[in-house]
């Protein structure tokens, strides 16, 4: 059995989310585990799964070099826009 | 009015047939191989329960006795129930049950296909419910056909010994009741003789692609839509009858 990460999209317009793991021994059963463990309260309509093991992840130990230099910037959120009301998701 | 006792008789069985299945199902609830697969069959096990509770809602209704459904899951005694003798056998193995599972849900879909266009429109617009969530108990159990019945040698056997088991009882899937043949006359519920062509055509391809070998000689089981049952039924309800036996009225 491999470890596989689920995605899973709440409604239409929102993007998918990462909501947990499980175990399965392919992908079309982790998509079958995926709909009986997290949807099973109404919570998608949308599922992916990935194995684990194919997402390759940032070293924490790295995280100063990669982080810090964006955390003085400001300047680079959209912070000094005004959202008009009517913008939902953003 | 002419068919009512009929019609009670014949949804009853729809009744049985989802909550005994169900219960079976239930039975894995913290016993399934994995985490996610016992999570997986108990949903199954509460869509059936579900929708047994709709069919005894309705036959409640057609009845017209002041009965309700808790009275008719939990107070009639196994002579009286209607379910296929496929859904009260003990639950075996996993492959076990993900076969049941796949013969049992194909028929019934199949099935439920035909009665949406029953003249009883209430008939109709419950297969249309339960159909949706029987098209994913047959997704779910072809899966695990397939990977069993291709999977190791053992898991291999594990399939074809559940198929030799199961396959006697598929028959009574196909031999209305006298009650039933009624009902037929009267295009009220389709002939399940006619679905079998289709049934095992489609049943056959799903096995074969598993591997999978139908037994050519056997028994044929039937009895079960006419209150004769194995006698694992007692004990089903002895279990689940308990509570409202000894403690009649009791609510939570």
């Amino acid at each position: 059995m491999e470890l596989f990460e689920v995605f899973i999209r709440s409604r239409n317009g929102l993007h998918h989310k990462h909501v947990g793991s499980l175990h399965a021994p392919d992908h079309e059963v982790a998509l079958e585990n995926a709909r009986d463990v997290y949807t099973r309260r109404n919570e998608g309509i949308s599922i992916w799964v990935v194995r684990s093991k194919d997402i390759l992840a940032s070293n924490p130990s790295e995280q100063e070099a990669l982080f810090e230099p964006a955390r003085d910037k400001i300047y680079r959120h959209p912070t000094f826009y005004n959202l008009p009301d009517d913008v939902k998701n953003i | 009015m002419i068919a009512n006792q009929q019609v009670f008789q014949f949804v009853l069985h729809l009744a049985d047939d989802s909550l005994i299945l169900g219960h079976r199902l239930s039975e894995w609830c913290g016993h399934g191989p994995t985490i996610e697969q016992d999570i997986a069959l108990t949903n199954l096990a509460l869509d059936l329960v579900g929708q047994s509770r709709l069919y005894y809602q309705y036959a409640a209704e057609i009845e017209g006795k002041g009965r309700t459904e808790d009275d008719l899951a939990y107070l009639r005694d196994v002579i009286e129930f209607r379910n296929h003798l496929i859904t009260e056998l003990p639950r075996g193995d996993f492959a076990f049950t993900v076969l049941r599972q796949y013969l049992w849900c194909s028929f019934r879909t199949e099935f439920y296909q035909h009665l949406l266009t029953s003249s009883e429109i209430k008939l109709g617009e419950l297969a249309a419910k339960c159909l949706k969530e029987l098209q994913y108990h047959q997704r779910f159990s072809i899966t695990w056909i397939n990977r069993l019945g291709l999977g190791t040698k053992v898991s291999h056997e594990k399939m074809q010994t559940a198929l030799d088991e199961l396959w006697p009882y598929t028959f009574e899937f196909f031999q209305p009741t006298a009650a039933e043949e009624k009902l037929i006359n009267a295009s009220l519920i389709p002939d399940c003789r006619d679905i079998r062509k289709t049934w095992d055509q489609s049943c056959q391809s799903v096995l074969r692609e598993a591997s999978l070998v139908v037994p050519q000689e056997h028994w044929d089981f039937q009895g079960g839509k006419e209150g004769m049952h194995t006698e694992h039924l007692g004990y089903i309800l002895a279990e689940m009858q308990f509570l409202q036996r000894t403690y009649p009225g009791l609510v939570w």
